[in-house]
This record gives C-alpha cells, structure tokens and sequence, in this order.
C-alpha cells in the first residue's frame, strides 16, 4: 500500500516539499500542514466554495482535490493574492460595500471573484450571480457581494 | 468527513493504468476529475482500495476532429471545451450546455469521461451525448470496444463498462450546417442538477429529430414516440401538443422531492422550451 507520497510544488510563490498521506486533501495539507487557514473548510463535498483556491491558474475546490494530486503544481490561496497585490481592489470594495459578515466564505468569493474580473467578465448582475453560484454566503444576501464585485470591475475602486 | 484509506497509484501511460485495474479485480477505481468520486469517498459512499489516478496520462485528453466526428478524450475537462472554439463550432449543442453543469471551479476539474462513466441520470453530458446519437470508446488492458449512446447506460450510475475497462473517448457527431439545437433545464438554482432537462436535435427540415431527457428517470431516456411526432411536422404547436402527449409512457421515476407523474409533466415543459429554441 502506497499511503504516503513524497510532494514538491509551489504554494504562493514558495517552493514546498512535503510527505503527505495520500488521502490528505489539498485544503487540508494546506490548512494543517503549512498553516495558511485562510482558505476554509465547509462542507467537505464540492458544494460551499469556500475551500476554493487556485491550482495552476484555475480556480478549484480545495476539498476535492488530493494533496498529491498537486505535486509539480503552482497553488495560489487567499494570503498568495492578497500578497502579490491582485486581490486588493476587491477586499477594498468588500470592506466598503459590507459584502462579508463573518467572513466564512470569503476567501472563496475572493477566489472566484477574482477568475470572473480577471478573465474579463461584465458587470452584469446575473453573470456575476452565476459565476459565484458555487459558493455560499449564510450572511449578506449575496447583493452586497454582487456590488462589490460591479465596483471593481466599473472601476470605482482605488486600490 | 474524510476519505477512508487508499493506495494511490498515478500511472503515466494508458497501459500501466489498464494493467492497474486488470489486477485489481474491481477494488480499483479511476480518478478524473474527482467532482463525483471525492464527494462520495469523502461520504463513504465510496472506499475503492485503490484509486487509479488518470491525470497524469498525457494522451487520454484532448480532442480530435476528424470528417464527421468529433473525438473527445475521457480526462478533457469541461473548462477546456468551453475554451474550444473548433470543438463549439463542430458541437455547437455543446456551448449550450456547459454553463449549466456545477459551477466555474467545478468545470475546472470536472472531465466529460467521467461524467460519462458515472452515468449520473441527472447529469447533462450523458444525454448530449444520447441526444446526439455519439459513441463510447472503452479499452482494458485486452481490448478496445466503441459503443453507441443508445446502448451504453443501463440505470442509476450503471453503464455498460467493465470494472477493468476505461472509457477512453467520447465521440460526438459533427453538426451539419443546418442542423438546430435546443436545450432547457428546470433547476432550483444555476448549476444544480436538473429536477428535469430536455435536449432536441434536429436536422433543417425537421426530418430527423433527437429528443432526450436527464433527471426525469434512471437513466437518460431517448422519447422515441415524440421523436415519431415531431418528425416530418412543421413543428407547430399541434405537432409540439402530440410530441408532449407521447411522453405518457417516457419512464419517470420520483426521487425525494418529487413524484414520477410531476416528472412527466417538467419533462413536458422542458420539451416545449427546448423545442422553442429550436424556431427561435
Ligand atoms: C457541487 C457540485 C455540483 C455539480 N453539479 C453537476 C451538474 O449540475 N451536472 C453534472 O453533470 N454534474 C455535476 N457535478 C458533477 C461533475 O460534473 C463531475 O465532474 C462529473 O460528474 C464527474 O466527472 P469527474 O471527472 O469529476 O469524475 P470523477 O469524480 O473522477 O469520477 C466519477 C466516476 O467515474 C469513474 N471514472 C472517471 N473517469 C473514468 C474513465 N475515463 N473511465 C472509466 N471510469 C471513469 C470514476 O471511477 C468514478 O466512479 C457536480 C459536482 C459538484 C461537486
Ligand atoms: S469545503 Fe470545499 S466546497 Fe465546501
Ligand atoms: S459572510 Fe458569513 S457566510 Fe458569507
């Protein structure tokens, strides 16, 4: 039985070699084996988002993919975009527009809010609600989270 | 919760794979995308021995054209046909029906093979794929075999395939020039899995028609019958109300939330809607 695997990728810009079980998934190896608990852990099944995070320029569910499965991978989580500046327009908007509450999802929204703006996506309140449709918010209502992510993208933010 | 214990294998060549699971004696199980697989293994619904990682195998994504087929390899994710421009000019049906699958970060990973293989009655690949008339390639480690849409799903999460055979390809037919598509799915949200999904294919004239349905029973189900009445009609509301009566013996099931007879009649409705696309 192989049940441990030898690991090297990049998280957040950083070069990481690990020994991992190989049932640890990625969120988790990232959550308890690095420490980087921004992104969260919810339902474990695919369907909150709010493990959501990006592997090799795509953003995923951290809970459905296996630590092992990223070996030779480039992850970017919620700190990894914080840090390199690409998620600061839209954590501005979000504290100005009140579109978190708790906070539980948040990371997610960032996550696949980033993918929409970045790929270009319009400020059309229903292309946003279907894009986010994956992730849930138990707080805000989702509106407020929908004008954040319209700010950015018109441009009424400075960052 | 968690995944119980497995053994994780990441062959990098279709035979190693096809050798993996010959030796298995079915305790082994493919990964793709895992959008299907870790949920159940993470519920314990699912504790394969040994999980056949299919990543890592550079020829089983992909896709081909050829003549009058569209050859689509069983780990292409549903991220890179969005991206396609050949393969949505080729299957147009297919930029239909993608957005309505799960979420972004679901069709990220998420692999029309494996949408296949589980045979998900409520999933939208297996009925493109029935709409379409297209074909299952499946090869284990001793033979390759090509099987039609209308043979290939048998129930709820069954298929044709062996435990030591993979689908290695899903081939779709190409569009004629003429040829018109609809597609309508009734869902509590975007992204969910359909309470009922109804997709038509038609040729120009209305000669040849395609109807199936998703969500409404244990499998997709073809509706032959409203296939016999909307074909060589003019596609007006007569010919459309005779294609909705045809669906009287379409074989619903109820699940949780829902009766057979309430199936029936949502698959009338996504019937008149995706038929409406059609003319439109
Ligand atoms: C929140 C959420 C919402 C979703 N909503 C939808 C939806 O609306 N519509 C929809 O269709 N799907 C939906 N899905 C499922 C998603 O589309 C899956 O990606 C898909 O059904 C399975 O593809 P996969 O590549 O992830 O397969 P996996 O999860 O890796 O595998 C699924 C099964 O197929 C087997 N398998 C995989 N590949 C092969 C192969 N090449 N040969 C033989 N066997 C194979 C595996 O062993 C496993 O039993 C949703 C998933 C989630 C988490
Ligand atoms: S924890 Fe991954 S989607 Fe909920
Ligand atoms: S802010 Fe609490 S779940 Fe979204």
């Amino acid at each position: 039985m192989k049940q441990t695997a030898q690991i090297s990728l990049t998280v957040n810009g950083e070069t990481v070699e690990a020994d991992v079980p190989v049932r640890r998934n990625l969120v988790d190896f990232l959550r308890q084996d690095l420490g980087l608990t921004g992104s969260h852990v919810g339902c474990e099944h695919g369907v909150c988002g709010a493990c959501t995070l990006e592997v090799d320029g795509r953003m995923v569910r951290g809970c459905l993919m296996l630590a092992v499965q990223a070996n030779g991978a480039n992850v970017t989580t919620v700190e990894g975009l914080a840090d390199s500046g690409r998620s600061a327009a839209l954590r501005q908007s979000f504290m100005a527009r009140n579109a978190l509450q708790c906070g539980f999802c948040t990371p997610g929204m960032l996550a696949s809010a980033i993918e929409y703006i970045e790929a270009g996506g319009a400020s059309d309140r229903n292309a946003i609600r279907e894009h986010l449709s994956g992730n849930y918010c138990r707080c805000t209502g989702y509106q407020a989270i929908v004008d954040a992510v319209c700010d950015v993208i018109d441009g009424r933010v400075s960052a | 919760m968690k995944a119980p214990d497995f053994d994780y294998q990441s062959p990098e060549t279709l035979e190693a794979a096809l050798a993996l699971l010959a030796d298995a004696d079915g305790m082994a199980e493919p990964l793709a995308g895992g959008q299907s697989l870790m949920p159940m293994m993470n519920f314990r619904l699912a504790a394969p021995e040994t999980l056949v990682d299919l990543n890592g195998i550079p020829g089983l994504s992909g896709v081909a054209i050829e003549d009058s087929w569209v050859a689509i390899g069983a780990t292409t994710r549903y991220c890179d046909l969005e991206d396609d421009k050949e393969v949505i000019e080729a299957v147009p049906l297919i930029a239909k029906v993608l957005p309505h699958i799960a979420h972004a970060a679901i069709r990220n990973r998420g692999t029309i093979g494996g949408s296949i293989a589980l045979a998900d009655p409520a999933a939208e690949m297996p009925a493109v794929l029935l709409a379409l008339g297209g074909e299952v390639v499946l090869q284990s480690a001793s033979a390759r075999r090509t099987v039609k849409a209308d043979d290939f799903f048998l129930g709820i999460y069954e298929t044709v395939r062996e435990p030591e055979e993979l689908v290695v390809a899903v081939r779709l037919p190409k569009a004629k020039p003429h040829d018109r598509f609809g597609f309508h799915e009734i869902v509590r949200r975007h992204g969910d899995y359909a309470m009922a999904g109804c997709i038509v294919a038609a040729d120009a004239t209305l000669a040849g028609v395609r109807v199936a349905f998703f969500g409404v029973g244990d499998r997709p189900l073809r509706a032959e019958r409203a296939e016999d009445a909307l074909a060589g009609s003019d596609g007006g509301p007569a010919a459309l109300h005779a294609a909705v009566a045809a669906l009287s013996d379409l074989e619903c099931d109820g699940d949780v939330s829902t009766s057979a007879d309430t199936k029936r009649h949502l698959a009338g409705v996504a019937l008149k809607r995706a038929f409406s696309e059609l003319t439109a």
